[in-house]
């Protein structure tokens, strides 16, 4: 379903990817694991269009991401980001609501807030919440806020960038299962990039890591936790030492 | 020497380059303006901020500044028994050129850093990103409301300023200089032609524009974390109160040449 060949990009003369190869098929979910800074995020804003590619091709659907009609293109599309980038100016049901109070998904307005406080619901907020501002969430809420404006649409695609990074392990092991409800019951295809192992195990069909600018390594979830990679083995459990270079 | 041509060279080409964006940028957020879809809310939000609570600073300035004016022509008209113009002067000063400076250079101040501020905030903390996945075009849903809100607000704003900068002056005319009410009005009325009037406004027009369209230009292309919002909303205040003179100039030059 999403394709990525040879994605190169770099900042200035900071190379961030150097030639990304990935296969994500329909229906599956992904997680993508590396170290910080590696580029995790940036490879997701490349699917999306929202950076551009200083070489190679990202296809979704055997279609060029730079070629199809973007608006169709991006009402496929959920996205959660790292920062939550919730709209400061508007109230927090107007934010999970958004695609569904204007442009093509647009409805009446009672509907669209019913559904943004049933997506609330779903990543473990109350109604009380619906009428805030983001700025009046805790960093966790804020985050759950964008997980459920990501959902909000039922998109096929979504992409969740860190999804349980400030969340306590109760809410995280939430988190985890509804991203995992989202894959079985509805069959979205999703990306998800994390730093916990736990989530690892309870979201992934298949794991990439990205290491160097490259994918480091690709597999089935199980076969993450006793690789022979000598980079994953210390990702996944957290070394300090071994071939990845840490800065002390 | 070569070195000193070559770096002289390579900043023409930049500001060239960089005034080449701008204008593509103007003429895009104008063409959004006038493409669907149409975010009212948004509109009148912007409205709101650019144009009516932009009113109480402008009608203060004006006031003060007629006033002084008044003051300055009576004595330096007293100095070849010309007292009388006061009226004249007034609305010809005010409404020519001090009336759109200074709204001018009050929205630069008012509106423009608050745009750029709040733009490249949402830049900087992924917000624009945000929006685009949300399939919502951030020319259309963040630029276009707030230049229309300029170019509408920018006349309005003059003919306060305009109207206001005239009362200070009648204020002191009569109040300090001796001046008859009914005399002072008819001179004033009775003096000012349509183009100083047209000129007025149409300056209100490309100020508004410009003061608005450099907030959001500035805050769509900010650098990244505090230090990008900061420069962003430092460099759009200078651009439009550059801007915003030389359009001054030029529209000036249009107008009273003949
Ligand atoms: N817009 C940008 N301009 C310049 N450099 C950027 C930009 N976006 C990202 N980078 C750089 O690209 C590199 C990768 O950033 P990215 O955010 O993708 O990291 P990440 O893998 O998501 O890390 P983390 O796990 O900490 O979120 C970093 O060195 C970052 O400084
Ligand atoms: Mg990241």
């Amino acid at each position: 379903m999403i394709d990525l060949r040879g994605v190169h990009k770099s900042f200035g003369p900071n190379q961030v990817l150097r030639g990304v190869d990935l296969h994500v098929p329909k229906g599956q979910s992904m997680v993508i694991i590396g170290g910080s800074g590696t580029g995790k995020s940036v490879l997701l804003k490349c699917v999306l269009g929202l950076v551009t590619p200083d070489a190679g091709t990202i296809t979704v659907d055997g279609t060029d991401v730079t070629r199809s009609d973007r608006d169709a293109f991006l009402a496929r599309f959920g996205m959660l980001f790292q920062g939550a980038a919730l709209f400061d100016s508007l109230p927090v049901w107007q934010n999970v609501a958004f695609r569904l109070l204007r442009g093509s998904l647009k409805r009446p307005k009672g509907q669209a807030r019913a559904i943004a406080i049933d997506k609330l619901q779903r990543v473990g907020l109350g109604p009380e919440v619906a009428d805030r501002f983001p700025a009046e969430l805790s960093g966790g809420m804020q985050k759950r806020v964008g997980l459920a404006r990501a959902i909000a649409t039922d998109p096929e695609i979504i992409f969740f960038d860190e999804p349980t990074t400030g969340l306590d392990p109760i809410m995280a092991g939430v988190i985890n299962d509804l991203i995992r409800e989202i894959v079985v019951d509805m069959g979205a295809t999703t990306m998800t990039i994390t730093h916990d192992m736990t989530s690892v195990r309870s979201i992934a069909d298949q794991v990439a890591m990205l290491h160097g600018g490259q994918i480091r390594w690709v597999g089935a979830k199980d076969a993450v936790f006793d690789s022979a990679d000598p980079y994953v083995t210390q990702f996944v459990n957290g070394l300090a030492d071994g071939p990845i270079e840490t800065l002390r | 020497m070569i070195g000193f041509l070559a770096s002289v060279g390579a900043t023409t080409l930049a500001l060239l380059a960089g005034l080449g964006r701008l204008m593509i940028f103007a003429a895009s957020s104008l063409a959004a303006i006038v493409r669907p879809p149409f975010y009212g809310r948004e509109v009148a939000l912007a409205l709101l901020n650019v144009g009516y609570l932009t009113l109480p600073v402008v009608g203060l300035t004006a006031v003060f500044t007629g006033a002084a004016l008044a003051l300055q022509i009576y004595a330096g008209g007293a100095r070849f028994n010309a007292e009388a113009v006061v009226p004249q002067i007034v609305a010809i000063g005010m409404v020519r050129e001090l009336g759109p400076v200074l709204v001018g250079l009050m929205i630069a101040a008012r509106v423009t850093s608050s745009v750029a501020a709040e733009v490249a905030t949402m830049k900087v903390t992924e917000q624009i990103d945000a929006l685009v996945t949300l399939s919502t075009d951030p020319l259309r849903y963040l630029v276009a409301p707030r230049v229309l809100a300029g170019l509408v607000s920018g006349p309005v704003l003059v003919a306060v300023a305009d109207a206001l900068g005239i009362f200070g002056g009648f204020l002191v005319g009569t109040q300090a200089l001796d001046f008859n009410p009914t005399t002072y009005l008819r001179n004033t009325v009775d003096f000012l032609t349509l183009p100083d009037v047209t000129s007025s406004l149409v300056k209100g027009v490309a100020f508004g524009g410009i003061a608005t369209l450099m907030g959001c230009y500035f805050g769509l292309n900010a650098g990244r974390g505090a230090q990008g919002v900061g420069a962003a909303t430092k460099s759009s205040v200078v651009a439009a109160a550059v801007l915003i003179l030389a359009a001054n100039f030029a529209l000036t030059a249009v107008f009273f040449t003949a």
